[in-house]
């Protein structure tokens, strides 16, 4: 089945199965691959990413459904120059990653949440990442980075 | 995954075409996908609901009951009901998670009818209407036990219409890894009554408890299910609580949901 979209603000096309994953036509036909699967079964969120700005898993839809969409993947979070974004910048100044497996997922997800809450409370953080699972269990420096990253000052973690 | 095709119509009258030539209808996936990874169904065409405009958004009716189209996604249920009936948006912004939130659809929940599902809980508490592309549907005939329902194959759920009651709450006790409830209650007061609803507990889905509806229509408050007890037979009992437990968890989240409700 053909489809076309945008991806990263890019014009693409492809012919894919109807069982073809909107993952892996990101990361085999595209060769996108900065979004990850880190489950397959719609637990982890490492695989997120936006489509027409909204976050999905995009391990649970099929890409044929991107068809016509706007995807935004980890891939265009950075500028083209290199210079990371906000959040990105975050993450690495508050050691948001150990591994690095679930990184993309959690930055595509905090971008959802900081654009439809500016300033969220670290409670707001914490669940917002509720369907993202970090294995390395770094969870209190992204929460840490998110709220960096909204301009806010970090009081003390409630669970530190 | 197996190969299988998918089509993508744009209005109901062709969807209901490509189902009765033997597709599979496919709203939000967020169910159906991971049923197909593995391999419990196995249709060899999906029928995507999701480019049919005349399925997605809410209104209100002559009523005043809120009418929230099958293929509305979560999301958008939790955003435009929060005024309109609080318990309902809080309920629908608990799913899953934001990006589940975003795909999942009512339309399917009700149509899988999981025993652990929230939606259900509100359905039948509030004496919802499941308007299918046949026919109206009353919540309490459409419930029938764990993943089943009064549908017939193929049919298809288009829109869900929900009295508004003048108080309710939803208090749900989350089972973290799924974050699906292992034990939810829906309470909803109306001028002739109260109706309890309580999802995730029971072998046999979401059901009413008709003990609790009595004791609270008499008294709205939470001591008035103090001595009611659900019997645990008939409960799920699994590694994550025994009938018992969850029997338990009945009554406790009842009263809170009753403390709650507004
Ligand atoms: S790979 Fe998609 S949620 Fe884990
Ligand atoms: S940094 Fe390793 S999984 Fe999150």
């Amino acid at each position: 089945m053909k489809l076309s979209l945008r991806v990263n603000g890019r014009d693409v096309t492809g012919d894919v199965e109807g069982r073809t994953l909107l993952v892996d036509f990101l990361r085999n036909d595209l060769r996108l691959t900065g979004t990850h699967v880190g489950c397959d079964t719609s637990q982890c969120g490492a695989c997120t990413v936006h489509v027409d700005g909204k976050l999905v898993k995009s391990c649970t839809m099929f890409a044929v459904e991107a068809d016509g969409a706007e995807v935004a993947t980890i891939e265009g979070a950075a500028a083209p120059d290199g210079t990371l974004s906000v959040i990105q910048q975050a993450f690495q100044d508050h050691h948001g990653l150990q591994c690095g497996y679930c990184t993309p997922g959690m930055v595509m997800t905090a971008a959802s949440l900081l654009r439809e809450n500016p300033k969220p409370t670290e409670h707001e953080v914490r669940q917002y990442l509720e369907g993202n699972i970090c294995r390395c269990t770094g969870y209190h420096n992204i929460v840490k980075a998110i709220m960096a990253a909204s301009g806010q000052e970090m009081p003390a973690m409630a669970a530190e | 995954m197996y190969a299988f095709e998918i089509e993508r119509p744009t209005t109901l009258d062709a969807a209901k075409a490509a189902i009765a030539a033997g597709g599979q209808a496919l709203s939000g996936g967020q169910t159906l996908i991971p049923t197909l990874k593995a391999r419990l169904a196995m249709p060899e065409t999906l029928v995507s609901l999701h480019g049919i405009a005349d399925l997605k958004g809410i209104g209100t009716d002559g009523a005043g009951r809120i009418c929230v189209k099958g293929a509305t996604v979560h999301k958008t249920v939790a955003d435009e009901t929060a005024e309109r009936f609080p318990a309902l948006s809080y309920l629908a912004s608990r799913i899953g998670d934001p990006a589940v939130r975003n795909r999942g659809t009512i339309g399917g929940s009700l149509a899988n009818n999981d025993p652990s599902a929230c939606y259900p809980a509100v359905a039948l508490a509030t004496g919802a209407t499941i308007c299918t592309d046949r026919r109206d549907i009353a919540a309490d005939d459409y419930f029938q036990g764990m993943f089943t329902t009064a549908l017939d194959e193929g049919e298809i759920v288009t829109e869900v219409k929900f009295p508004v009651p003048q108080a309710a709450a939803y208090e749900k006790f989350i089972q973290p890894a799924s974050r699906f409830p292992l034990v939810a209650v829906f309470v909803a007061r109306f001028a002739d009554g109260v109706r309890v609803a309580i999802t995730g507990a029971s072998e046999s889905g979401v059901f009413r408890w008709t003990a609790a509806e009595e004791a609270l229509t008499a008294t709205f408050s939470p001591d008035a299910v103090a001595g009611l007890q659900v019997d645990p037979d008939g409960m799920i009992g699994d590694l994550h609580g025994t009938k018992e437990y969850r029997a338990h968890l009945c009554n406790i989240m009842t009263k809170r949901a009753v403390q709650h409700a507004s």
